[in-house]
């Protein structure tokens, strides 16, 4: 039973992670309607990152989520601005091969320069202290920090949406492109500050996953499909819902490897199809996909 | 007015690919043992190329995951010809049956997801696919296994005749796939589907059922997938979860040839296919850069010329290889002809 509790609160702690990625996965596609294929790549793009500056600099690894935000919002901006703004059209072709072309570049990219090398980032003896609950139960302070830097993340997402002036941009742009630009709001300039929003929530991601895992180039598209199911469990449209469902995935894949070691993952596709099934919405949809 | 509306057809066009298709069939009596298996995979890659071009570029059905029916189509091969003991030429059409089976219930859940969630959706079906493959253990499990000597002989009993049968396997496939989807294309259900490529809203309003379209066009794609899978894999005769459901040789690369020929052209395949061979043939070394190349000319032609090779040459010369264009002709006095095409009587123009 004792064990069962440790299992399920794992679980709920990188459900944490996932909603991170689901987020940025999320924001995206609710201002542009872009599905970025890229996402997972980015979100390992960002760990590489965060490792150059930790050679670099000497810093501990989650310190240098303070360099790695903004140059990742940087790369985004930049993205949208060169990139992906002309490759937003109705049909769904376009953005989509463009965003797995660049999912490909990038892969090979950081295979080439940074090598198939699993990595690791540190971040000194934080990463093995744990906090005792009762006698036998027992949170990581690591996990634990991710996972209140989630739900902090996704408060901040929350507020910055519905009680700020560029939210409210990003919302009217949601709404209607033509009649946003009649209001004067310059579309690409909007896309672009969707997009840095993004990465930099994928910078905060990628630092965290690569604390607490193993990472090399190829693991990407794995974490563009948690976060796709976190969303699609969740929701589409609600910032909440994706935490939900980061939750949701995590706790399923942490029982299934449980169960048995290779039914880790199994098991967190298999209830995402099963409530595709059910609830094709997703639990707390406010938009229709 | 009266009028007919009409695909032409080119006989010098017809001839030449009767051709083409004889020298190829002949091949193995005049090229080499590497040629002929670079052409075999040609082969495969034009058949599943031809497959995803009329999925995504007439249906509308942007699928990453068509990995999952390749892989699906190869397991169940060395399923039924190692556990069932099926010959090999018998258990290929069944793989494929087996793989349109599987398309109906996956395809009820994939299309509650739309446009670009339904890609990622079809991936998450192929992740799903390879690692109940990677269970299994009679077939190796997570490595792999081999096909046994009893089953590589009973196809034929010498190497040679083994290559050039499976040559002609692949070629055959091949050649199927296109001529099915021509015909297709040809028949009303590919004026329907044309429409809805052009204009699903359109296509909806004008008494289209769309849904049911795309439904079918999903399950015939994947009998086809299915069976280049199975071949291609036989053609191997070692498989693995990782090779079977590989997003890059099945997904990435179909794609990529799509798009350099042209996307929701039935020749678009077929120029990409010849282009992507010459730039793996001369870049294939340099190994990871390569990869970057095909996505950095992916980007580039979608964002320049997102119909592709075939596109530009029909935009701008009027050249088109397969004709499916329909004219219309008003020198016709009669409707009888269109009657017994199952069009409507008449038009107004």
């Amino acid at each position: 039973m004792i064990d069962w509790i440790n299992i399920i609160i794992q679980g709920v702690l990188v459900g944490g992670l996932y909603a991170m990625f689901a987020a940025g996965l999320s924001l995206i596609f609710g201002v542009m309607r872009l599905v970025n294929i890229a996402h997972g790549d980015l979100i390992v793009l960002a760990a590489y990152v965060s490792l150059i500056v930790c050679d670099t600099l000497g810093i501990n690894a989650l310190a240098s989520i303070v360099v790695v935000v903004p140059v990742m919002a940087v790369i985004g901006y930049g993205l949208q601005r060169v990139l992906l703004n002309r490759a937003l059209s109705d049909d769904v072709l376009s953005p989509l091969l463009i965003t797995f072309g660049l999912s490909i570049i990038i892969q090979n990219g950081l295979l080439e320069f940074a090598t198939a090398d699993s990595r690791r980032l540190q971040a000194g003896a934080i990463e093995i202290e744990s906090i005792p609950l009762g006698t036998d139960v027992a949170i990581g302070t690591l996990p634990l920090i991710q996972f209140v830097v989630a739900v902090g993340v996704i408060a901040g997402l929350q507020y910055l949406l519905y009680y700020t002036a560029i939210g409210r941009a990003f919302r009217a742009t949601s709404d209607d492109q033509q009649v946003a630009q009649l209001m004067g709001l310059d579309n690409r300039h909007v896309f672009a500050l969707a997009m840095a929003l993004s990465l930099a929530v994928v910078a905060v991601a990628g630092v965290l996953l690569a604390v607490r895992t193993n990472f090399d180039p190829s693991i990407g598209p794995a974490r563009l499909i948690f976060g796709f199911e976190a969303v699609i469990i969740g929701g589409l449209g609600s910032l909440w819902g994706t935490l939900v469902g980061g939750v949701i995935l995590g706790v399923a894949q942490a029982i299934g490897a449980q169960i048995d070691p290779g039914w880790q993952l199994l098991a967190g596709h298999l209830v995402f199809l099963g409530i595709l099934a059910v609830r094709p919405e997703g639990l707390f949809s406010k938009v229709q996909g | 007015m009266d009028f007919r509306v009409a695909i032409p057809s080119s006989r010098i066009a017809a001839a030449i690919f009767a051709a083409l298709l004889a020298a190829l069939i002949v091949a193995p009596f005049w090229a080499g043992r590497q040629d002929l298996r670079l052409m075999s995979e040609m082969y495969d890659y034009l058949a599943l190329a031809s497959l995803w071009n009329l999925l995504a570029g007439y249906a509308g059905l942007v699928s990453v995951g068509q990995q999952a029916f390749v892989g699906l189509g190869a397991y169940l091969l060395f399923a039924a010809t190692m556990l069932a003991g099926l010959h090999p030429f018998v258990a290929v059409p069944l793989c494929g049956l087996a793989g349109a089976a599987v398309a109906v219930p996956v395809a009820g859940l994939m299309f509650r997801l739309r446009g670009h969630y339904f890609a990622i959706g079809t991936w998450v079906v192929a992740e799903v696919f390879r690692l109940i493959a990677s269970q299994i253990s009679a077939l190796g499990g997570g490595s792999g296994i081999s096909l046994p000597a009893s089953i590589v002989i009973s196809m034929a009993p010498t190497r040679e005749m083994r290559e050039f049968t499976m040559y002609w396997m692949a070629l055959a496939l091949a050649s199927l796939v296109l001529v099915a989807m021509i015909a297709l294309l040809r028949s009303r259900y590919g004026l329907a589907l044309t429409a809805n490529r052009d204009n699903e809203l359109a296509a909806r309003s004008n008494g289209i059922d769309v849904t049911r379209i795309k439904l079918i066009v999903y399950v015939m794609t994947a009998f086809g997938t299915a069976m280049v899978g199975a071949v291609i894999f036989l053609q191997k005769l070692r498989i693995s979860p990782a090779t079977a459901f590989d997003v890059n040789d099945w997904t990435a690369f179909v794609i990529f040839i799509t798009v350099i020929g042209g996307i929701g052209r039935v020749e678009g395949p077929l120029v990409g296919v010849i282009v992507f061979f010459a730039l793996r043939q001369t870049l294939a070394d340099l190994g990871s850069i390569y990869l970057m190349i095909l996505g950095g000319i992916a980007i580039a032609v979608m964002l320049k010329a997102p119909k592709g090779i075939c596109g530009w040459l029909a935009d701008r010369f009027g050249w088109e290889l397969v004709p499916l264009t329909r004219r219309v002709d008003f020198s016709i006095r009669s409707n009888d002809d269109n009657a017994s095409r199952g069009l409507p009587k008449t038009y107004e123009a």
